[in-house]
C-alpha cells in the first residue's frame, strides 16, 4: 500500500491524486448529452489525444442475485467477451484486437461496469462489436463451463486468503438478509449450480436501459457521442429487474476471530456510516481523513505505525453504498500485537470522538482534500470514471465546481458534532482472520 | 463480414502517433552528472516531480538483504532542517501526494502535485539527498514497520513465498535471487550503519535521474533542476555497477513447495533470459513478442491448446519484460482445470511449447499484436505517469532516452524468425526453474 517496493509488487496508488490548496480548480466541461433515443449521458470533450473513454454503469449489479442464484451476474458479466452473433470467443477477441479497442466487464455489488476505449479512426467498428456483444451474447454452454471453473478457483483462492476472508465474514455479519450479506462473485455452493438460463435471466435483468449511466471522455462531439449511444445500447431492454431493498447493517461492537494459521492477522472494521446527501458528509468525510484517511498523518496511521511500528498500513473510509452506507476500515498486523492494535483503533474511535479535533487538523485537512481533487481529473479514463460516478451518486453536474465550496465550508464544530453524534466506539465491530493473541475465537 | 471489415480499418492505423509521444519529451544533464527528463502534458495543472537512483536491492552488500528498502522508508524520516514526518505533512499541506518505491535496480521517490509547487518539492528532494538524519528509535520503529510489510506481502501470501524461492533458485549467483525486500532473518539485523553507508555510497546526483512529467515547460524545469540540484556535489568515488553475473546454467532446476494457504494450486515455469541492452533491443523485442504470442490472452497458444482445444487448464499467461539492469526472466504459469494433476499440467505445457516450436508463429496474431502496441502509443499518452516510470526505469537500467524512443520501432521491425529464433535460445530447461506450487494435503 504505501512505501511499496516495486518490481514483483506494483504500485497500488490509493484513490486521490493531489493540488494545491487556494482556488485550485478542476478544468473540465461536463455537457449532458441526451439522445434521440432517449438515453442521458455526460461527455468531456478532449480532442488532444484520437481516442475515447466511455464508461457505462448498470445500476444493481450483484445485489440483483438471489441468494440461491448468488454470482449469476458476475458469472453472466465475465461471459460477455466469450462469444456473440455468430463470432466465438477468440474470434469475438480477435476482432476487438484488429481495432485496438479494449473493452471490460465486471461486477460489483452495485453495477455492472463496461469500461470501453476505441480509437478514432475506427470507431464506428468497435461500438458494433461492443453492441453485439452487449446485446447478442452467445452465453455458449462450453464458454459457460470454461469461465464457471475460472471463478470456482477464484472462490477457492479467496476462501484462503485471509483479507477476502474477513470481508466476507464482515458482510455476512452486519447485512444478515441482504443480497449485500454474499461475495459479489457467489459462493462454491451456488456457482456449480448456475443455469445457462439463470445467465440469460441475469443478462435481462442486469443490463437495461432504465438504470443505465454513461460518462464519455475524448475524441467526440456530442452529436456523434448520442448517436453511438443509441447504436449501442438502443436494442437493450427497456426494464431490468427490481432493485434490492434499503439494508440495514448491524453492528454489534463484537470482535468475531476466524482462526486461520498464518503469521499476520487481518483485521476488517466498521460501524455505521454517513451518505452523501446527509448534510453532514463533508463534516464526516473531513473527519475520517483526519482519523485514517489512508495519508501518513492520519491519527491512526501515526499511532499505530509511526510511532508503534505495528502495521505497514491502516485505512478507514466511508463506504457509501447504493443501499447501505458504513464506516470501514482495515489493518493487518503480527498475530503478537493484532490485539494492540485493534485497542489502538478503539482508543483513538474514542478519543476523536471525545477530545474533538484541533483546528491545525481541520486546517491541514481541508488543504489537502480541497488541493487533492482536481488533480484527479488527469486523464481521459480518470475523467470518465469519475463523471460516471458522479451521476451513479446522483450529484448535480456542477458539482466539480462546488465541491471544494462545500469541505471548506465546514467547521471546527461541525467536524467535531459529528465525531460526537456519529462515532460510535462501542459499536465498532471487528472481525479479525488469524490467530491474535490474547483475543478468544468467541470474545466479546 | 464483421471481422473482415475490422480488420481491413484496423491496418490502416496511425503513423504520426509515435512521433507526437516523442516530441513531448526533452532530456539534458545537469554539470553535476545529474540526468533530467521532461515530459510535457499541458492537459491539467499537475506535475509528477521524480528522482530515482541508480541504486536497488541488487547493488546491497551481501549479508545485508533489504537495505536499500529500509533507506527508502527512512528517508521520509528528516533532515538536517525537516522534521521526522515533515516531508510529507509538508506534501499534504499543498495537495500533494508521495511516495517512494524500491526494485532490484533502483529506488525512486515522487510527489504529485501541483504545478506550481514542483519548486518547493525540489528542494526538499534535493535536501534529502545530501542530509538525511537517522534517530535510533524511529529506525528500530521503522524496522518493525518493514516486517510488517514483508508479513503482508509475503509470509501471508503462499504465493509469494514460493515465488521467492523459485527465484532463489532461479540466480546461481545474482543477487536477483535475493528478495527485494531482504530476508527477514537480515532485516532483522540492519542498522543505522548499513543504512548509511548505502546511502552515502550511492545518494548523489551523478548517480541520480530527475524526470518530471506534466504541465511543465523543459526550460522552467532546467532552471529550477539546476538551483536545487545543479548545487549539490557530485560523489567522484562512485564505482561502475557490476554486480555477480551467472555462470552457465547447466542444470534444470524443480520444486515443489505445499502450503496448506493454497486455494489453487498450479505450475510455474521461468527460464533466465535476455534483458534490453542499450543498442541491442532486438532480442528483447522478440520475445517480449513472444510471450504475448505464447500467453498474452485468449487468442494466445497456450489459452488455444490448454484451455480451448483441451480443458486442461483454467489459466494460462506467460510474461516477460526486458526493463531489467542483468539478466531477466521469460515466465510461464499453467492453472490446472479441476482433476487435472499438477504433472499432467506440466506435461501438456511442453506439449503445447513442442507443438509451438514445430508449428511457429501465426502472421495474422502477429500482425494484431504488432497493431496494438502501435494503437498503445496514443493510449499511453492518457496517462503521463506512467511514461515518467517509463524513462526513469529505463535510465536507471542502462538505456538511453533514444533506447526508449527506439524501441516502439523496433517491436515494429521483429519478423517470426526473430520470434522463433529467440523461443528456441531461450526455451531451454537447464536454465529454466520449473515449481509446483501444491496445497499441502494433496500428494502427487
Amino acid at each position: 500500500m504505501i512505501r511499496q517496493t516495486a518490481g514483483p509488487f506494483f504500485a497500488v496508488l490509493i484513490a486521490a491524486l493531489t493540488l494545491a490548496a487556494p482556488g485550485a480548480r478542476a478544468a473540465v466541461d461536463i455537457q449532458k448529452v441526451e439522445t434521440p433515443g432517449g438515453l442521458t449521458a455526460w461527455l468531456v470533450e478532449n480532442h488532444d489525444i484520437p481516442f475515447t473513454a466511455l464508461e457505462i454503469r448498470f445500476r444493481g449489479g450483484a445485489a440483483l442475485d438471489s441468494p440461491e442464484k448468488a454470482g449469476a451476474t458476475n458469472l453472466m458479466s465475465a461471459l460477455i467477451e466469450e462469444g456473440s452473433g455468430d463470432m466465438d470467443a477468440r474470434a469475438l477477441a480477435r476482432a476487438r484486437d484488429s481495432l485496438a479497442a479494449s473493452f471490460s466487464y465486471d461486477t460489483s455489488s452495485d453495477a455492472v461496469r463496461v469500461s470501453a476505449r476505441f480509437l478514432t479512426e475506427n470507431r464506428d467498428a468497435a461500438i458494433d462489436l461492443l453492441r453485439q456483444s452487449l446485446v447478442d451474447p452467445q452465453f455458449d454452454p462450453e464458454a459457460i463451463e470454461r469461465v464457471r471453473a475460472q471463478v470456482m478457483s477464484q472462490l477457492r483462492s479467496a476462501a484462503n486468503d485471509p483479507r477476502r476472508m474477513a470481508r466476507k465474514a464482515f458482510n455476512a455479519e452486519v447485512f444478515g438478509d441482504h443480497p449485500y450479506a454474499i461475495p459479489t462473485n457467489g459462493t462454491l455452493e451456488t456457482v456449480p449450480d448456475l443455469s445457462r438460463q439463470d445467465i440469460v435471466k441475469a443478462h435481462a435483468g442486469a443490463l437495461a436501459r432504465d438504470r443505465v449511466h454513461i460518462g464519455a471522455v475524448g475524441d467526440i462531439s456530442a452529436d456523434r457521442l448520442a448517436a453511438l449511444l443509441d447504436d449501442l445500447l438502443g436494442d437493450l431492454p427497456e426494464n431490468g429487474a427490481p432493485l434490492p431493498p434499503k439494508a440495514t447493517p448491524e453492528f454489534d461492537g463484537d470482535t468475531q476471530v476466524i482462526e486461520y494459521q498464518t503469521p499476520q492477522s487481518v483485521a476488517v472494521f466498521g460501524q455505521k456510516g454517513v451518505t452523501l446527501d446527509d448534510p453532514d458528509f463533508f463534516a464526516a468525510y473531513i473527519l475520517n481523513h483526519i482519523l485514517g484517511g489512508g495519508s501518513f498523518e492520519s491519527r491512526l496511521m501515526q499511532e499505530l505505525r509511526e510511532k508503534r511500528g505495528l502495521t505497514y498500513g491502516i485505512s478507514t473510509y466511508l463506504a457509501d453504498r447504493d443501499q447501505a452506507t458504513l464506516w470501514m476500515g482495515s489493518v493487518a498486523s503480527s498475530n503478537e500485537t493484532m490485539a494492540q492494535a485493534a485497542d489502538m483503533i478503539r482508543e483513538e474511535w474514542a478519543r476523536i470522538s471525545r477530545d474533538s479535533v484541533t483546528q491545525q487538523e481541520l486546517e491541514d485537512a481541508k488543504t489537502y482534500l480541497t488541493g487533492a481533487y482536481p488533480l484527479r481529473f488527469d486523464g481521459n479514463s480518470p475523467i470518465a470514471n469519475i463523471i460516471v460516478g458522479m451521476q451513479m451518486q446522483g450529484l448535480p453536474i456542477d458539482y466539480v465546481e462546488t465541491r471544494n465550496d462545500r469541505v471548506r465550508a465546514v467547521t471546527r464544530e461541525d467536524v467535531n458534532r459529528v465525531a460526537r453524534e456519529r462515532l460510535d466506539p462501542d459499536a465498532l465491530s471487528f472481525v479479525i482472520v488469524g490467530q491474535p493473541a490474547g483475543i478468544g475465537a468467541a470474545s466479546n | 463480414m464483421m471481422r473482415a471489415l475490422a480488420t481491413l480499418m484496423g491496418l490502416t492505423l496511425f503513423a504520426p502517433a509515435a512521433m507526437a509521444a516523442n516530441d513531448q519529451v526533452t532530456d539534458f544533464t545537469l554539470d553535476n552528472g545529474m540526468d533530467v527528463v521532461v515530459i510535457e502534458d499541458h492537459r491539467a495543472p499537475v506535475a509528477v516531480h521524480m528522482v530515482w537512483y541508480r541504486a536497488g536491492a541488487a547493488d546491497e552488500p551481501p549479508g545485508d538483504s533489504g537495505v536499500a528498502h529500509y533507506l527508502e522508508h527512512l528517508m521520509f524520516k528528516g533532515t538536517d532542517t525537516l522534521d521526522p514526518g515533515e516531508f510529507s505533512a509538508t506534501v499534504a499541506r499543498h495537495g500533494g501526494n508521495d511516495n517512494a518505491f524500491t526494485s532490484q535496480d533502483y529506488t525512486g521517490y515522487y510527489q504529485r502535485i501541483a504545478a506550481d509547487r514542483l519548486d518547493m518539492m525540489m528542494r526538499m528532494e534535493a535536501d534529502r539527498m545530501m542530509n538525511l538524519r537517522l534517530a535510533g528509535t524511529d529506525i528500530v520503529t521503522e524496522r518493525n514497520v518493514i516486517i510488517e510489510e514483508r508479513n503482508q506481502r509475503v509470509e501471508n501470501d503462499p504465493g509469494a513465498l514460493f515465488r521467492e524461492q523459485k527465484r532463489a533458485a532461479q540466480y546461481l549467483n545474482h543477487p536477483y535471487g535475493i528478495p527485494i525486500i531482504g530476508w527477514r532473518a537480515e532485516i532483522e539485523t540492519l542498522g543505522r550503519e548499513q543504512v548509511l553507508d548505502f546511502y552515502r555510497t550511492f545518494y548523489a546526483p551523478n548517480n541520480a535521474i530527475l524526470v518530471v512529467a506534466g504541465d511543465v515547460t523543459p526550460d522552467e524545469v532546467r532552471t529550477m533542476a539546476e538551483k536545487h540540484y545543479g548545487a549539490l556535489p557530485a560523489n567522484t568515488d562512485l564505482s561502475p555497477r557490476s554486480r555477480p553475473q551467472e555462470p552457465p546454467q547447466r542444470a534444470e532446476r524443480r520444486l515443489v513447495m505445499r502450503d496448506a494457504r493454497v486455494g489453487t494450486p498450479y505450475v510455474s515455469r521461468s527460464y533466465l533470459a535476455p534483458e534490453r541492452d542499450s543498442g541491442a533491443q532486438q532480442k528483447a523485442a522478440a520475445l517480449t513478442l513472444l510471450a504475448k504470442i505464447l500467453g498474452g490472452g485468449q487468442t494466445s497458444v497456450l489459452a488455444e491448446k490448454l484451455q480451448f482445444d483441451a480443458s486442461v487448464a483454467i489459466h494460462t499467461a506467460a510474461y516477460y519484460s526486458g526493463r531489467s539492469l542483468d539478466e531477466t526472466t521469460f515466465n510461464m504459469v499453467v492453472v490446472p482445470a479441476e482433476g487435472v494433476s499438477l504433472q499432467q499440467a506440466e506435461e501438456a505445457l511442453d506439449t503445447a511449447l513442442a507443438e509451438f516450436m514445430r508449428e511457429g508463429v501465426d502472421a495474422r496474431e502477429l500482425e494484431r499484436i504488432k497493431l496494438q502496441a502501435r494503437a498503445g502509443q496514443i493510449y499511453e499518452r492518457d496517462d503521463v505517469q506512467r511514461l515518467a516510470r517509463r524513462y526513469g526505469g529505463a535510465l536507471t537500467q542502462g538505456l538511453t532516452v533514444e533506447d526508449v524512443q527506439a524501441w516502439p520501432g523496433i517491436i515494429q521491425s521483429v519478423t517470426a524468425d526473430d520470434i522463433m529464433a529467440a523461443a528456441r535460445d531461450v526455451l531451454d530447461k537447464r536454465r529454466a526453474v520449473t515449481g509446483w506450487l501444491d496445497k499441502e494435503e494433496v500428494t502427487q
